[in-house]
């Protein structure tokens, strides 16, 4: 350890002399557009899963659309993230002929597979909240779709907020793996540093500490959120 | 106004309604009583199809709701509901859950006849002359709705005492309030008839007297009632007939005054002597 100002002096050099910064934001800014854009697009395909999920079967169509979503939710829960990344982009997209970026093949996994799990923690937040709710709305003659946005899937997401939080942490710290496809994130700036210094001590921690930061920051923002709904609760 | 003609139900193979016959006239204020697990419930539940009948006809203002091809949305809106367990919206204000549905429906109606009219302009366009149609008249704003809705909220929440609570949340509100509050939202749609589902089984006795109290209140206005309730003083007091369901049948039906005095079936004989 004794040599350990010299790495950090190799580690700045490159980072702030030969640019390495720039790199880092980039990656850090895929990351995190990786991530959201990850979170939104799983949260839209998890509400919807979730309540074709919860709609009550005696007609073939929802029958159906249950088939379709538990077929979907098996797919991407069954298969390791890397797995879909390597099939979607070098399975899918050459068959179909599309062109496509590393990152934006990473949002749209990222989005399909937490949607996958999104749809679980929905749905188990729906069933969280008292079955009168949904009653008492089909009562005043709304229907139940517009019962199910205006009045249950709200107190759900209120239930669930934590969990959904926990969701987009385990996304972020996910990332780590597009650079499979080519998509240049945190981990891939860093290493690049860490090769052009040949050091890799101080970049790998410095990327843990940056990881760290960013789930803390997370975290904080959902304990905010968590107090602004929870003005409906009696638990304040 | 309702005509139930030969009402069944059944869960998963158990028959729990065995056909029921019965018609109720605007005015009148129907109590249902009967042992636990005689089908009251589920017989007033499948009155506004709460509960899909599997069989018979549930007719009201000459529809079958009971037909699944029937959009029972609508017909939920003239049938006003109230839960032992209030099911208010937790995540509503007094004031929202009253104002909810009369705003929604209603836009939803504007935004309909705003539609209509578009394709009607667009149909007009290629027409000539003569032959356009007059558009449909448009007299309401969405703003204007919704204050028509609040001011409509605020005076139902006067007369039940509770214009100081309209910004509190369900949550912080005593079971009688909340009754009360479930009361006015399903009276805010100006429905035909309310169904009463044991509206006082899950309050503390003393807050049994406020929510009697509303009801003897809506009962003297000529609102249309059907009531399941375990409170027999109040049915004899309120109701112009009592039903006693039993095994899925009614097996009584009569003014309280006979029905507590001279009843005829022996299965009520029973159950009165052991209530009363």
């Amino acid at each position: 350890m004794g040599d350990f100002g010299v790495k950090v002096d190799r580690f700045l050099e490159v980072f702030i002399d030969k640019n390495g910064y720039v790199r880092v934001l980039d990656g850090l800014q895929n990351t995190l557009l990786i991530a959201i854009t990850g979170l939104l697009i799983g949260i839209v395909i998890g509400t919807l899963i979730a309540t074709v999920r919860v709609v009550p079967k005696y007609k073939t169509l929802p029958r159906v659309l249950n088939g379709i979503c538990s077929f979907y939710v098996g797919l991407f829960r069954g298969t390791p993230m890397v797995v879909q990344l390597l099939v979607f982009y070098y399975v899918l997209l050459p068959i179909l002929e599309v062109n496509m970026t590393g990152v934006q093949v990473s949002m749209m996994v990222f989005g399909l597979n937490s949607g996958a799990y999104i749809s679980e923690i929905m749905r188990s937040g729906i069933q969280s909240v008292d079955p009168g709710q949904l009653e008492a709305g089909r009562a005043v003659g709304l229907s139940f779709h517009t019962s199910m946005i205006k009045i249950v899937i709200p107190q759900a997401v209120k239930n669930i907020l934590p969990t959904l939080g926990n969701e987009f942490i385990s996304l972020i710290k996910e990332t780590s793996v597009v650079s499979f496809v080519g998509a240049a994130d945190l981990y891939v700036a860093f290493s690049y540093i860490g090769s052009n210094s040949y050091e890799f001590m101080v970049p790998y921690l410095v990327m843990a500490v940056i990881y760290i930061l960013m789930v803390m920051l997370i975290s904080l923002l959902i304990r905010l959120m968590e107090r602004r709904l929870k003005k409906s609760d009696r638990r304040n | 106004m309702i005509d139930v003609i030969d009402l069944k139900k059944s869960f998963h193979g158990v028959e729990v309604l065995k056909g029921i016959n019965v018609t109720i006239d605007k005015g009148d204020i129907v109590v249902v009583i009967g042992p636990s697990g005689s089908g009251k419930s589920t017989f007033l539940r499948c009155l506004n199809c709460m509960e899909d009948p599997t069989s018979g006809s549930v007719i009201f203002n000459g529809v079958d709701i009971a037909d699944m091809r029937v959009d029972i949305n609508i017909h939920r809106r003239h049938m006003g509901m109230v839960f032992q367990h209030f099911n208010l919206f937790n995540n509503k204000t007094v004031l929202e859950n009253i104002m909810l549905a009369p705003v929604y429906t209603r836009t939803q109606e504007l935004n309909r006849q705003r539609r209509k009219n578009m394709r009607q302009k667009l149909y007009n366009l290629f027409v000539p002359e003569g032959k356009k149609k007059e558009l449909a008249p448009i007299e309401t704003t969405k703003a204007q709705i919704k204050d028509e809705a609040r001011e409509d909220a605020l005076r139902l929440l006067r007369r039940i005492g509770m214009e100081d609570k309209a910004d509190a949340y369900p949550s912080t509100l005593s079971g009688g309030q909340k009754q009360r509050v479930a009361i006015v939202r399903s009276l805010a749609m100006n429905p035909d008839v309310i169904l009463f589902d044991e509206p006082t089984s899950a309050l503390d006795p003393e807050m049994v007297g406020e929510v009697l109290d509303l009801m003897k209140a809506l009962a003297r206005d000529g609102m249309t009632m059907i009531i399941v309730t375990h409170e027999m003083g109040f049915a004899r007091e309120v109701a112009n007939r009592i039903l006693f369901i039993d095994e899925g049948v009614i097996k009584e039906s009569a003014p309280p005054e006979e029905f507590f005095t001279h009843p005829k079936n022996p299965r009520l004989k029973e159950f009165l002597s052991k209530v009363l």
